[in-house]
């Protein structure tokens, strides 16, 4: 508990810190650019790198109207716009996921990493919700569920944060790596059936990629 | 690729524009976010808005108008419109006695008008359209997908709304032509969805789709080319299986081109259909053949039937003045 209590006067998902990862996201997307391209090629429809690099373009592009608001207003900017911006089925996904999260950071502050693992829990929540989707069903879920519920359980434990960090990296990635051996149930890779075994799912890689990008800043911090 | 274009990213705008322009008397264009509303607002009835992926034109826009929609939100080609869209046509058409979406069942397109639904500060109900009877769970949804049969509930649902009918009639009805309505497609071609710049699948010379969605997702199975006949008695055997109805029920038949097919062989389709259809018993007491639910330049068609009655066949006949609809008035 000590070492929670210690966490707790330090870590605060403030506007900078959202500001700072959206352009840290943003870089990492790009440097992942071809291989998220070609994942998409084999078993989606071509066309989530650019609604992604579209998205994430986007919010950069907002920062000085984000810079002075509050972090749950900045959340619920981001996943409003996010949401009117790349449409399809990503964009109610994506944008549910912020403004859940921005609804958690209002009501309970994300200034204790237990805090910032709740609002976490409630945009994945908002996901699951949204697209009928959970664990299983090779998609982005398969990332953030176990992600989620990691980061809730070694919050609450009160983990050393460099540390609690590394843990979800990998948990990312296993998650991540998790999709290559299913079939699809949701999203375009479903009609493919059989055929999407040995193939990672796009949207998995991207959600592994992003919160990778966000635990390094986190632990950094 | 070869089509019209001046830059790919501008072609929505421009054709959206010049819909608008050509029907001016009809309807009137809004700009980011996209969507078109009725010249004339009309008042105290329930406004109808539906949207959907652009490259299925005239669906919805040629039916914004008096008798259907009050609004329509075209999204990008085959992508879903957004809420700020919905959000915005139901600002502009809702005239104090609520907003009933109608929606093709499409995963991008339901989380879209579900999340509008939720942030919409009106009464509001949503009809989900789901007549494809050819694959229970396709590509992009769990559960039918919503095609050509659309255009049969926004015309009935249109004219009871005109009545100044209530939200929840006007879903009840919305829904019961839905349950009433059976659809299937077969494509000859694909299409090419202007920003991916090349065909969205491979299709031989030989070759057909039997129970092809709008997109040019896949469907039943992948066959070789047979004469019209064979491919209809595919089609209306699949939809009759559905439907189940009773001898002597009045129908209503519908034959829709997907674009690259010309109205003399959907005139060969409806012939070859309407003969199994009477086969059967049924009495085909209205009709409708055309271009109504397109997939870009593909070429092949698709056979709807709706079980008629009373209500509904009064309120197919009703006056409607739209685009891509027009008799009455």
């Amino acid at each position: 508990m000590y070492l929670f209590e210690q966490e707790a006067e330090s870590i605060s998902m403030n506007t900078d810190f959202i500001l700072l990862a959206t352009r840290a996201v943003n870089q990492a997307i790009l440097a992942n650019e071809s291989e998220i391209e070609s994942l998409d090629r084999e078993i989606g429809d071509g066309d989530h790198f650019i609604n992604i690099k579209r998205g994430c373009a986007t919010i950069v592009a907002m920062h000085d109207e984000l810079a002075g608001l509050a972090p749950d207003a900045a959340l619920q900017k981001i996943g409003m716009k996010l949401l009117s911006t790349i449409g399809g089925a990503s964009g109610p996904l994506i944008g549910s996921f912020f403004m859940a999260m921005a609804k958690a950071v209002k009501e309970q502050g994300a200034e204790t990493l237990p805090q910032i693992a709740s609002s976490f829990a409630a945009g994945v929540e908002a996901i699951k919700h949204r697209g009928k989707a959970d664990v299983g069903e090779k998609t982005m879920l398969d990332v953030l569920i176990p992600v989620s519920h990691t980061f809730s359980r070694l919050a609450a434990e009160g983990f050393e944060r460099a540390e609690l960090f590394e843990v979800l990296k990998r948990e990312a990635e296993q998650g991540m790596l998790s999709t290559r051996d299913m079939v699809a149930t949701k999203g375009r890779a479903a009609f493919l059936g059989a055929r999407a075994i040995g193939h990672i799912d796009p949207g998995a890689r991207t959600s592994q990629v992003i919160i990778s990008t966000i635990c390094d800043l986190a632990a950094a911090k | 690729m070869k089509k019209f274009i001046n830059q790919v990213d501008d072609l929505l705008a421009e054709s959206l524009s010049g819909f608008a322009s050509a029907h001016h008397d009809l309807v009137s264009l809004h700009l980011d976010p996209n969507y078109l509303v009725r010249a004339q607002k009309a008042q105290n009835k329930v406004a109808l808005i539906s949207g959907g992926g652009s490259g299925h034109e005239p669906l919805h826009t040629g039916f914004v108008g008096y008798g259907m929609l009050d609004a329509a939100c075209p999204g990008h080609v085959f992508t879903s419109p957004t809420p700020d869209q919905m959000l915005a046509a139901a600002e502009a058409a809702e005239s104090g006695k609520g907003v009933l979406f109608i929606v093709k069942n499409y995963a991008g397109d339901i989380m879209n008008f579900e999340m509008a639904a939720e942030m919409l500060p009106f009464e509001h109900a949503t009809v989900i359209i789901s007549d494809d009877v050819a694959v229970e769970n396709s590509t992009y949804t769990t559960g039918r997908r919503g095609v050509a049969g659309t255009v049969i509930v926004e015309k009935c649902v249109g004219s009871l709304a005109e009545t100044g009918a209530d939200l929840a009639a006007c879903k009840a009805l919305g829904d019961r032509v839905n349950g009433r309505t059976a659809s299937m497609g077969v494509a000859l071609t694909s299409c090419t969805v202007p920003a991916a710049g090349r065909p969205t699948f491979d299709i031989e010379h030989h070759e057909l789709e039997m129970g092809v969605g709008i997109h040019g997702e896949p469907g039943r199975r992948r066959e070789k080319m047979r004469s019209a006949d064979e491919i209809v008695a595919d089609l209306v055997g699949a939809i009759l299986e559905d439907l189940q109805p009773a001898a002597g029920s009045d129908v209503l038949l519908m034959v829709n081109g997907f674009t690259g097919t010309p109205l003399m062989e959907l005139y060969v389709l409806y012939n070859s259909a309407a003969k199994l259809l009477e086969q059967r018993g049924l009495n085909i007491i209205r009709s409708l053949v055309g271009d109504y639910t397109t997939s870009l330049e593909m070429a092949g068609a698709s056979i709807t039937v709706c079980l008629l009655d009373d209500e509904i066949r009064r309120h197919w006949d009703s006056p409607v003045h739209t685009a891509a609809l027009r008799w009455g008035r």
